[in-house]
């Protein structure tokens, strides 16, 4: 097992050693929670601060759950909802979380990089949930896990992600997880809302821009849709979401064309009857509720192995 | 050399045979192995269980890591292994198997670890070698072998299933 970080603030750099140790690990911390006592002790005395400045309740809960199962004790900081003014007042906060003294800082924040500020403030170890339009690791590793599951081996799996590529942490980094395993990803979605140079060709190796769903889902191993945004359309990026729908929207003739039995994911929440269709979303080939079960087991073997241990030298293993 | 492939096939054997002794009632029994060769032990108890009596009786296997006493005092997160117990351990009588017993910690963790999974009618213990220097009040019910050791000695069980041979063998620390 090759495991020396810190924090988790991105996947961008992490080598396929590193994200293969997380989805091990995941598998164990899933059997914990399939037992008649789902809490094992390994965080006993631990502090797990869930420090939440954008809204989120499945991420935050499925984080509290995830501590909670390892026997964390868990505190929750939600920012009051104004708007975010980087700088003095994350800074504030950052003192206020020294301060408490936990061991890990959980933080979701509107602003990309804010993670990265508060590590190198703070001496807890701090998980990023997801961080402006930048990073969503968590969301990566449970996609990485939850695919590997159904697929097996990701070697030469083509994975299609189709949606708001432009303002989605979750396809930066389901691409930057699902790579070094080995898949071949295909974007889709409108033009507007993919990354110009993206779109213009300037892709990361083994990813590919194809503007026709059709043609995207032909023969794929699974797909993934992104949430699309309402207020995307009010900025002047989407004629309609009827059109949206229609154009990019997950149907059932759609999904047939992938592989046969071939999975369908989505981050959540959903907008049933715009991104996918309810038939689909609660069809047979929806992981959507494995991936919500998955991402708790995800988060405990990362905590587990930013806070499992106890100092920061090693020393030899007893036998 | 304290044990050669043969002294390990019929030290299991004689465990094989005193489990059944101790407890008649084979349909209660279930086998679990502490990781990483207290699951092969296990496995092969099931079989010698089976070529004696005809009865397969379950067995499982337990990974301890996380709830080891010693976690805050190591520097790195060791590696979790999946537990796998696949019945209900309520009202049986399990035998948990190690290849070593020596400080008694992994087996105080192991019992922790099986009670989160129901409530055993008893618990048992059977070791492959017993090589003393306890720390916890805890015994073996089963001993392949006991063997005196000095406490800065190394006892090394191979196993064929994940060593590739079966040997167990007694390192000793010569003083400088």
């Amino acid at each position: 097992m090759k495991w020396n970080r810190r924090h988790v603030l991105d996947t961008d750099d992490w080598s396929r050693d590193e994200i293969e140790t997380v989805l091990d690990q995941t598998r164990a911390m899933i059997e914990i929670l399939q037992r008649p006592i789902r809490r094992a002790p390994p965080l006993r005395g631990r502090t797990v601060i869930l420090f939440f400045a954008e809204s989120s309740t499945r991420t935050r809960v499925s984080f509290e759950l995830a501590a909670k199962a390892l026997s964390a004790d868990v505190t929750n900081i939600t920012a009051s909802g104004s708007s975010v003014d980087k700088g003095e007042s994350l800074y504030d906060t950052v003192r206020t979380l020294q301060a408490l003294g936990g061991d890990v800082v959980v933080m979701r924040h509107a602003s990309s990089g804010a993670p990265y500020f508060v590590a190198e403030r703070t001496d807890a170890a701090v998980i990023n949930a997801g961080d402006g339009w930048h990073a969503h690791p968590t969301q990566g590793l449970l996609d990485a896990y939850t695919l590997r599951d159904a697929l097996g081996d990701l070697e030469e799996k083509r994975i299609v992600i189709v949606g708001d590529v432009l303002h989605s942490r979750v396809a930066r980094s389901d691409i930057n997880t699902l790579l070094p395993l080995g898949a071949r990803i295909t974007l889709s979605g409108p033009p507007t809302l993919i990354p110009t140079a993206w779109r213009c060709g300037q892709l990361p190796h083994s990813v590919t821009y194809e503007s026709d769903l059709d043609l995207a889902l032909d023969g794929a191993d699974a797909v993934i849709a992104l949430r699309l945004q309402r207020e995307r359309q009010a900025s002047g990026l989407l004629p309609s979401l009827r059109e949206y729908s229609r154009v990019w929207g997950l149907t059932a003739e759609r999904v047939a064309r992938m592989r046969s039995g071939a999975p369908v994911m989505h981050p959540g929440p959903m907008n049933e009857g715009i991104e996918i269709d309810p038939a689909v979303a609660h069809g047979t080939r929806s992981l959507i509720e494995a991936q919500v079960t998955n991402g708790v087991a995800v988060r405990m073997a990362l905590l587990y192995l930013l806070a499992g241990a106890g100092t920061a030298t090693p020393v030899e293993e007893r036998a | 050399m304290l044990l050669a492939a043969d002294d390990v096939r019929r030290a299991i054997t004689r465990i094989a045979h005193e489990i059944v002794e101790r407890d008649r009632d084979l349909s209660a029994l279930a086998i679990i192995g502490i990781r990483a060769r207290g699951d092969a032990l296990a496995a092969r108890i099931q079989s010698a269980i089976r070529a004696n009596e005809g009865t397969l009786v379950p067995i499982g296997a337990i990974d301890i890591t996380l709830y080891r006493d010693d976690l805050t005092r190591i520097g790195y997160a060791p590696v979790v292994r999946e537990s796998e117990i696949p019945f209900s351990v309520d009202e049986r009588v399990v035998v948990l198997v190690d290849d070593v017993l020596f400080t008694g910690r992994t087996i105080r963790a192991a019992m922790d670890a099986l009670v989160d999974y129901g409530r055993p009618r008893a618990i048992r213990l059977a070791v492959l070698v017993d090589r003393g220097h306890r720390e916890l009040p805890i015994r073996a019910d089963f001993v392949g072998k006991n063997v005196p050791t000095a406490p800065g000695d190394d006892v090394r069980v191979h196993l064929a299933e994940v060593d590739g041979r079966d040997e167990v063998e007694v390192v000793t620390r010569v003083p400088a």
